[in-house]
């Protein structure tokens, strides 16, 4: 338990050693210095859980006073709960299994390799921080920092502007959810004079009342924040852009990192979500309207890489569904379900896109299963994991749960739960659709694979454990119908609440059989319309309806668009007219006023001797008069 | 004593800067940088010194350590230095700059070195004198003295339009000054015909009574003054030109001291010698903060020349500090003060590299730049860390400033609070826009220059040093300035010795010389 | 002896001055206003005599001395300057010597 500081402190560690030395190391070193910090920070990460599995008490670990101003203080603390364990223990896990991928996977790069390790290092310590946190401050810091590397991680490849643009986009969406956070934080010290996580959840339980105006604006901005790092609508429009970094950062982003923000954020603070049901329902309102957004954007997609984007914002929306009503241990299942499968997908995207030489449309791809078998299995277990197949699937048992809860659940509704079907028919169509694109089908491009870079036990180790990871993980937590396992939601209870359930006129079985019944339909539909008959979907899109519905869908709805207008182009409007700043106009005006004056001031000063005697005599008169008279 | 030599060490080292170039060109150079390095010393004996919990209680509401002399007793007027946790910070951070700015010149100023190091020696100590003056005809003769070595820094060693912007600097400045000798005046006289002892000395003053007008008035007089120099929109258009012409030594002493001598005033004076008049704009002035911070964001944004963009992004950074000085709460004060040495470092850190890109690519114009990781990823990579810090990051010194600063402004006004928060989205709009023009997106030019030398590299880590320090273990600075900012807010300043007041007196009523 | 009011003299002083003062105006040639500008100091040479003897004190005619000294080195510098006018602008006109015209 005294270790836990190390958790955090390794992976930083590595960043502060790779960041100083990192240019003129070897890169062998810079490599073990990048993988190996994580690696460690994952081994501490096990002891300390093995440590705090028998009694499941919540340690707290001071570090140091960070702020200490006029009454506002705030430490560098650390806190272990049960939520924190099974985060760290992802961030950690499948955070090492991605660099020790990267580790073969950037050896292609010519410069910036260490520089790689460096950020991925800050990252995955930015977000062990945020998870440790122990106040809110400092779970703001590691939530900036995972901003910061986000930023950093896609303008990796900094010449290209639309990395760089990309970055820029990420970066400032999501400071925009952060922003609304700080203001949330604002309130919470004003009403209870601390930030510390517990304290402020005790106090909002004892001073709130249900449903209190204060309460709902404090969750509501807390929830801005949560959307915006978890990309939900309508502060979406990053993640797909932000497919523009490299493929092991996507990993990260999407599986390990970043993205679960929110859903971390709102779990800690669900004492606060509780007190507040209209913001508990905008956050599944939010989440069942990303994941059908982001669902059947996925379809239209024929950048791989932005397809998994998409996924990644539907099945996020899974978990806010999950976090809306009130089903907190499913959320978090989900999550870490969620990690293993995502993680799985992009490391063999990634596979498939080194062996096409950074080709990513999956349109010019096919055939590849024989080429790249591991790639191929794995990325179909992933698929199958991601698409809920029944039974086999990790994705199956948690996706179940929150699909049940959103129905059975004191706050669920028959709303949430037809999206979240609706969702899950999309998922698995998505998911084949692009299993069947990439692997099946016609070779387009036989003659350049690089699969060389990836041959080693480096890259395979990850693949075949998270594999399993996501083949497996689902018997932590079964349904009631099969078999009961409560492993996982037993474990949490500690540190979330249990979800209250209400009879429905469906069992749970019922339910199973139906989503799963959906989840075949989806790869059904998918083998139909994208490997048997492809030619009717090229022949749609020639149309001009179905031109215009996939350019609508392939675009994510147009919301890039839409911001464009409303916010993006005003603002720069603005600025670049007033460019040469017009309150300096006004000091001009002052100057040239002065100037106009000293024009015609000048005029009196004629050089002619006679005039000036003129005025001598005149201004003595004028004196003169005045004494005179007065 | 202490006090003096610490005045009296950098303005003697610029009298010896003059002889001291026709020996050697560098000669100047080291005597600037060991005369800073020695006033550092001295501060931090100081602040060593008062760092024990003992002496710091012993002295709330009192100063550390002052030095009081007559100058010219018939008129009241005396040299009276004194320190507090506050001006012993802005103490701290004007050698540490000073060094900076020094070592920034190294290979910038070719011409008139001598002369160039004398008037950079003079503006660091007027800015000394600035901030220990307890003595208002001293502050005021101290106001005037950094002011005109200035000028002749950005007229002389300036870029194109150095005349331009070194005339408008000293108007604005100066009309700002004159004012606040009005003011001062004016106070004076108040006092004087109440209380019979015409005196300058702030201590003496603090605590005058005065109607509301009068108080008004007279407040306004100091916080235009301080408001120009913070500056605060719409005071601010002299900024952007005196930053984008100045020498980077300059840029680097307006941005992060010069700034800093508002900010100062504001808490020094307007607060404690007008408290009703400045609860009063309370609201006012919040407002004009929040403007400067989004105001000066786009600005920032839309600007083509790095040191103007950087410029810009001071006004933003110091709406900050208007903002958090007039919440007049010790969470929002305290937060101020680190927000004023953070910005102090940071922007002080972007116009070294703005210098250092100038010396390289003779250009500011951010159009040209682009793609410049690859020719120099150390230069990158310390623009990128005080991007960061200017965006407010958390880690860094700005983040605690800021948000200490946002933090204790809504407990008094939310509202105002809620749209000032906008301005860190804002920063982040303009920092990544910096990192995107300059060293990543490749505008297809392929530049070659060096990367930071080893001279440049030591700055660069020395300052990151600090702004980290600053950003995760704020506690050393917040101590200091707890105690100097409880007093201001709560008005418990006024404890001056009786011995020390009855000789004033004695020396000070003389009627018959004023009236 | 008759006594003379003293309002004669100082009338007479007056008009001297006015006539001067008009020749300054009036006259562009240096030289004329050089003479001019006699003409007024000797009017007020004039009224400070004739308030003298009104008041019957030495002081009137103790300043008409130093008055009258001061015209003579007047007289010396001012023509020197114009003898230099002249030399550099070929003219005695005062007109013409306007280059510090703003």
């Amino acid at each position: 338990m005294e270790l836990l500081w190390l958790i955090p402190a390794l992976p930083l560690a590595g960043f502060v050693i790779l960041a100083l030395a990192g240019a003129r190391m070897p890169r062998p070193l810079a490599a073990s210095i990048g993988a190996g910090s994580v690696g460690l920070s994952a081994l501490i990460a096990v002891v300390t859980a093995a440590a705090f599995f028998p009694d499941q008490r919540a340690h707290t670990q001071n570090l140091w006073k960070w702020i200490d101003a006029g009454g506002f203080s705030s430490d560098i603390s650390l806190t272990l709960d049960a939520l924190s364990v099974v985060m760290v223990l992802v961030i950690t896990f499948v955070g090492f299994m991605i660099h020790l991928y990267a580790t073969e996977s950037m050896s292609g790069e010519k410069d910036g390799y260490s520089r790689f390790f460096a950020y991925m290092n800050l990252f995955v310590g930015s977000m062990l921080l945020l998870v440790l946190a122990d106040n809110l401050l400092l779970l703001y810091l590691g939530w900036e920092g995972v901003g910061l590397c986000s930023y950093l991680l896609i303008s990796f490849w900094y010449s290209d502007p639309a990395n760089s643009r990309a970055a820029m986009k990420a970066f400032i969406v999501t400071r925009v959810g952060d922003a609304a956070m700080a203001v949330g934080l604002f309130i919470l010290y004003k009403e209870f004079g601390t930030l510390r996580i517990t304290e402020v959840m005790n106090m909002a339980a004892a001073q709130w009342s249900s449903g209190s105006t204060i309460a709902v604006a404090a969750a509501a901005l807390l929830l801005g924040g949560a959307v915006g790092k978890s990309a939900q609508v309508p502060l979406h429009t990053w993640l797909p852009d932000a497919m523009a970094g490299p493929t092991p950062v996507s990993a990260l982003i999407h599986a390990a990192t970043m993205v679960t923000a929110g859903v971390y954020l709102i779990a800690r603070m669900h004492i606060l979500f509780t007190l507040a049901p209209q913001v508990r329902i905008a956050v599944a309102v939010v989440g069942a309207t990303t994941l059908l957004l982001a669902g059947i954007s996925a379809l239209a997609q024929s950048d791989i890489k932005r397809a998994l984007a998409y996924s990644t914002m539907s099945q996020i929306g899974y978990m806010f569904v999950a976090l809306g009503v009130g089903a907190w241990t499913a959320a978090i299942f989900h999550f870490m379900v969620h990690a293993f499968f995502k993680a799985l997908l992009f490391l063999s995207a990634g596979i498939v896109i080194d062996a096409l030489h950074h080709e990513r449309d999956m349109l010019r791809m096919g055939g590849l299963r024989h080429q790249l078998p591991l790639a191929f299995w794995c990325f179909l277990i992933g698929a199958a994991s991601l698409s809920a197949l029944p039974l086999i699937s990790a994705g199956f048992y948690s996706k179940d749960l929150i699909l049940w809860e959103s129905l059975a659940s004191a706050n669920g509704s028959a709303w949430l739960w037809a999206a979240g079907m609706a969702g899950a028919l999309c998922t698995s169509a998505y998911a084949f659709r692009m299993v069947f694109l990439i692997f099946y089908g016609k070779a387009q491009s036989e003659a350049s694979y690089r699969i060389a870079v990836h041959s080693g036990l480096r890259t395979k180790a990850p693949l075949i454990i998270l594999a399993l990871l996501a083949l497996l993980a689902g018997f932590l937590q079964t349904p009631e119908s099969l078999g009961g396992i409560s492993f996982f939601s037993a474990f949490i209870s500690t540190a979330l609440p249990s979800t209250p359930t209400i009879g429905t006129a469906m069992s749970e079985g019922t339910m199973q059989y139906l989503s799963g019944f959906l989840s075949l339909l989806g790869i059904f539909l998918a083998y139909i319309f994208f490997l048997y008959n492809p030619d009717y979907i090229r022949n749609f899109i020639r149309k001009p309806f179905g031109f215009a519905l996939h350019c609508f869908l392939s675009s994510g709805w147009n919301v890039d668009r839409l911001y464009d207008i409303l916010f993006v182009r005003p603002f720069i409007y603005a600025a670049q007219t007033n460019c040469r700043d017009i309150i300096n106009l006004f000091f001009l005006l002052v100057a040239l006023l002065h100037k106009g004056a000293n024009r015609v001031l000048c005029a009196s000063q004629s050089g002619l001797v006679r005039k000036y005697a003129f005025g001598i005599a005149a201004g003595a008169a004028l004196i003169l008069g005045v004494v005179a008279l007065k | 004593m202490m006090l003096v030599l610490l005045i009296a060490v950098p303005l003697l080292a610029g009298l010896l800067c003059l002889p001291l170039s026709t020996i050697h060109r560098k000669a100047p150079f080291w005597l600037s940088l060991a005369a800073l390095t020695a006033d550092l010393l001295v501060a931090a004996s100081i602040w060593a010194n008062c760092q024990t919990d003992a002496v710091a209680a012993a002295s709330a509401g009192r100063w550390l350590i002052s030095f009081r002399i007559d100058w010219i007793p018939q008129l009241g007027v005396g040299i009276h230095f004194a320190l507090d946790g506050l001006s012993l910070i802005l103490v701290g951070l004007t050698e540490f700059l000073g060094i900076a700015a020094a070592i920034s010149s190294w290979s910038e100023i070719n011409e008139r070195a001598g002369y160039f190091y004398a008037n950079l020696m003079f503006t660091i100590s007027g800015i000394l004198g600035v901030f220990m003056s307890l003595d208002l005809f001293l502050f005021y003769f101290f106001w005037e003295l950094m002011l005109v070595p200035m000028y002749f820094l950005i007229g002389i060693w300036g870029h194109e339009n150095r005349a331009y912007a070194s005339m408008k600097f000293f108007i604005f400045t100066q009309a700002g000054g004159l004012l606040m000798l009005i003011s001062i005046l004016g106070l004076y006289f108040i006092h004087g015909r109440a209380t019979g002892i015409y005196t300058f000395d702030y201590v003496q003053l603090l605590g005058t009574a005065l109607s509301e007008p009068e108080g008004t008035w007279l407040m306004l007089g100091f916080a235009v003054a301080f408001a120009v120099k913070l500056p605060a929109v719409p005071l601010h258009p002299w900024l952007a030109d005196a930053h984008t012409e100045a020498p980077t030594a300059g840029s680097i002493i307006l941005a992060g001291l010069l700034l800093k001598t508002g900010a100062y005033g504001f808490l020094r004076f307007v607060i404690p010698l007008f408290p009703a008049a400045s609860a009063a704009i309370s609201l006012p002035a919040m407002i004009i903060g929040t403007v400067s911070i989004l105001y000066g964001a786009a600005m920032a944004f839309s600007q083509t020349d790095f040191k103007r963009m950087v410029a810009y992004t001071s006004v933003s950074h110091m709406g900050f500090v208007l903002l958090g000085i007039f919440a007049f709460n010790e969470v929002a004060v305290q937060g101020a003060i680190v927000q004023m040495v953070a910005h102090g470092i940071s922007t002080g850190m972007l116009f070294f590299i703005a210098g250092a890109l100038q010396e390289r690519m003779h250009t500011r114009d951010l159009t040209l730049m682009g793609g410049m990781w690859s020719t120099a990823p150390r230069m990158g990579a310390v623009t990128l860390i005080f991007a960061a810090a200017s965006l407010g990051l958390p880690g860094t010194g700005n983040f605690v400033g800021e948000f200490l600063v946002l933090l204790g402004s809504w407990q008094a006004g939310a509202a105002i609070t809620a749209i000032a928060t906008t301005g860190l989205i804002a920063a982040t709009v303009y920092a990544v826009w910096l990192m995107h023009v300059t060293f990543f997106c490749s505008a297809g030019t392929e530049w070659k220059f060096p990367d930071f030398s080893f001279r440049e590299m030591a700055v660069a880590v020395v300052m990151i040093a600090a702004i980290v320090a600053i950003g995760l273990y704020p506690a050393p600075l917040l101590k200091v300035s707890a105690l100097p900012v409880r007093a201001i807010l709560n008005n418990t300043y006024v404890v001056p010795d009786a011995a020390a007041l009855s000789q004033q007196s004695r020396a000070a009523v003389k009627p018959g010389v004023i009236r | 002896m008759t006594n003379i009011p003293a309002e004669y003299g100082l009338v007479l002083a007056a008009l001297l001055f006015a006539t001067g003062l008009v020749g300054v105006l009036a006259r562009r040639n240096i030289i004329f206003i050089l003479l001019s500008i006699e003409i007024m100091l000797n009017a007020a040479g004039l009224a400070f005599i004739s308030a003298g003897s009104r008041w019957g004190q030495a002081d009137g005619q103790v300043m008409f001395i130093f008055i009258l000294v001061m015209a003579a080195a007047e007289v010396s510098v001012g023509l020197a300057i114009v003898l230099q006018l002249f030399h550099r602008l070929k003219t005695v006109n005062s007109d013409e010597a306007n280059t510090m015209r703003g």
